[in-house]
């Protein structure tokens, strides 16, 4: 089984975005940028099932600027076979990212789609469902749970309330949620392997796939600002305070 | 022009999320039409025809629509699309599992997590984990948004829209259901609670989280909450995350305990009335963000918290 594993290049979730002046978006200059965690849990779920020997090849893809090979990379020295990078400078939307991953998939043709359920930045939460959708696989989503066998996946979901359990048939696409697996460090030696392993670049405009935007950006702006609160000496005061907010 | 709400129930009663999307739908303008999609639809849909300003409410039923399978809600709502420019779900684990669905089968853009309606066709929602807030003016022909629901207030009852049945979908080929462990509780539910209780890594231990934050949680008649690193330690079910990637919540009380404020937890939180933190180390960034903070070990902290509560008639 091949298994094709998207991952995105976003903001280091430990570095906080700042929003620019001119209100047009985030400032991303200079800023520490990783794989986003949720990828790198699907990395480690993929490397894991080839490991069980469930599957056969993991193929990892990006869609994004030149520096997403250094994400790839990631990906390699964490046990992937090979990349694919579709190289883009444009921000894509999420349901162009999907039409780009679904002609990467009409030529790779895997069984399993394994992907984040959110990249941290656009925090969307919606590439695997469309891409699913554009596919007309099945879909699995939040996945906590992975079990490949006799052609389909048993996967357990996070849900509202508790978990859920259901079978998709194989080609399907499955989203990694927090609890899926603990995503590992790569060692030194791995990451001098990954150096030699395949990536190959595409450019965007060869897949003939129409990504033009969907929504026009108006502007982004700071969040509403907290007033700074007060210190409380004993349970007491606290208790007095929240009576004279009205919260009990 | 028309609005399409999809309700959030459990198959039982219909949840306040619908009540709040709704008023979101009001903002938009034009017809407001309920649809109650599940295995057992008929209660619900009386309360959903109650809500004022609803012109219908559809129900479908059918075994999968009552298991919430993506595919069979898409293909639901997309045969419904034709009559509808906006298509609006509760941003819940349900509907964020299906909207993208319905969103890419149309071949349109899904604006996540919607917070404001500036316009029919601009909305403002919130990126980098509440860091930035997005606008951004859909050029598509229909609108395909999820709505945070603590961000809009619950639209009344008051109304008595007709209720009509549509046929449900084929059963989903390639997906079945096999199981789930729903667990029912007799606290409010984290989303909608007026005070949500959070105990975080300090807990240490399972015993210690229902030892220490389930009778505050009681005595205050609270939701229970916890961080990422409660939870993934086994402390707290999963459902309990509350954060970027977990529930977002915004009750009148927030009250925070052992947690660090993480940008990830703070994310799901900071639009509470009112925060409390209580937190052993004075730099914690949870105190950044809390109205009243209690620096002190909770192990001390929550039991003079208890009676405290009981002094003043809890
Ligand atoms: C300045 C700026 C402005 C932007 N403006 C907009 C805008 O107006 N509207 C808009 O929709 N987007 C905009 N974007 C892009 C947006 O932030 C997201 O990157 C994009 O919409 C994809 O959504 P997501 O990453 O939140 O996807 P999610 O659905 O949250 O991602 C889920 C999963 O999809 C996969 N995935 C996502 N993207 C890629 C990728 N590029 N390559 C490989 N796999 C991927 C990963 O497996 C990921 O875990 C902007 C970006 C920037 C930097
Ligand atoms: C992709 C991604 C998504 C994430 N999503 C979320 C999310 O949705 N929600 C979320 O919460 N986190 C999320 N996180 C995790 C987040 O970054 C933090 O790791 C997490 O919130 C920390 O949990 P905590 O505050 O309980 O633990 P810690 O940061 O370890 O804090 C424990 C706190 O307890 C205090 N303490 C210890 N002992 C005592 C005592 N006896 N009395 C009083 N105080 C005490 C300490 O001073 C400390 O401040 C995410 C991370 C990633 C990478």
């Amino acid at each position: 089984m091949k298994v094709l594993v998207p991952v995105k290049r976003v903001i280091d979730y430990n570095v906080k975005a700042r929003v620019k002046a001119d209100q047009t978006g985030v400032d991303l200059a200079n800023v520490k940028m990783s794989m986003n965690p949720f990828c790198e849990i699907a990395v480690e779920e993929a490397v894991r099932l080839k490991e069980k020997g469930a599957a056969t090849e993991v193929v990892a893809v990006s869609v994004g600027p030149t520096q997403a090979q250094e994400t790839l990379r990631t990906a390699l020295a964490m046990g992937a076979d090979r990349a694919i990078l579709v190289q883009t400078d444009q921000d894509l939307e999420p349901l162009a990212v999907a039409k780009v991953l679904k002609a990467v998939i009409a030529e790779e043709n895997p069984e399993l789609v394994l992907m984040g359920k959110q990249a941290i930045d656009g925090d969307n939460n919606a590439v695997g469902q469309m891409l699913s959708a554009l596919l007309d696989w099945p879909q699995a989503t939040f996945a906590s749970e992975v079990a490949i066998g006799g052609g389909k996946a048993t996967v357990t979901r996070e849900v509202d309330g508790g978990l859920q359990t259901i079978d998709v048939s194989l080609p399907a696409v499955v989203t990694a949620d927090l609890r899926l697996n603990e995503p590992r460090y790569a060692s030194l030696p791995n990451i001098m392997k990954a150096k030699k392993k395949p990536l190959d670049v595409k450019e965007l405009g060869s897949l003939g796939v129409d990504t033009a935007p969907r929504l026009k950006v108006v502007k982004v702006t700071e969040p509403a600002k907290r007033q700074a609160g007060i210190k409380v000496e004993t349970a007491a005061d606290l208790v007095s305070n929240l009576k004279t907010a009205g919260v009990l | 022009m028309a609005v399409l709400v999809i309700a959030d129930h459990d198959n039982a009663t219909l949840k306040d999320n619908t009540h709040k999307v709704v008023t979101a739908a009001q903002a938009i303008g034009g017809d407001v039409d309920v649809l109650v999609a599940g295995s057992n639809t008929a209660a619900i849909a009386a309360e959903a025809a109650k809500i004022a300003g609803v012109r219908k409410v559809l129900t479908a039923e059918s075994a999968e629509l009552g298991q919430g399978l993506a595919e069979a809600m898409a293909d639901l709502v997309v045969g419904l699309a034709g009559g509808y420019d906006h298509i609006l779900t509760p941003a819940t684990s349900q509907g964020k599992n299906f909207s993208p669905r319905i969103a890419a089968k149309l071949d349109v853009a899904q604006i996540s997590d919607v917070t404001e309606v500036v316009s029919a066709d601009t909305f403002t929602h919130p990126i980098y984990a509440g860091n930035a807030m997005e606008t951004v003016q859909s050029g598509d022909a229909k609108k395909v948004l999820t709505v945070r629901p603590t961000a809009f207030k619950a639209a009344a009852d008051g109304g008595s829209a007709s209720v009509e049945s549509v046929a449900a979908p084929a059963a989903p080929a390639k997906t079945k259901f096999v199981d789930q462990k729903i667990v029912k509780s007799a606290r409010p539910e984290l989303g909608g609670a007026k005070i949500v209780v959070s105990g975080g890594r300090a807990m240490g231990s399972a015993e210690e989280f229902q030892k220490v934050i389930e009778p505050l949680a009681d005595k205050l008649g609270a939701a229970v909450g916890a961080s990422r690193a409660a939870v993934d330690a086994g402390y707290a079910p999963n459902d309990y995350q509350v954060g970027q990637t977990g529930k977002v919540v915004a009750p009148e009380l927030y009250v925070a305990i052992g947690i660090s404020g993480a940008i990830q937890h703070l994310a799901g939180m900071k639009d509470s009335k009112v925060i409390v933190a209580i937190n052993k180390d004075a730099d914690a960034p949870i105190f950044q963000v809390a109205d009243f903070g209690l620096v002190a070990d909770y192990k001390a902290a929550v039991p003079e918290l208890m009676s405290a509560l009981t002094a003043a008639g809890k």
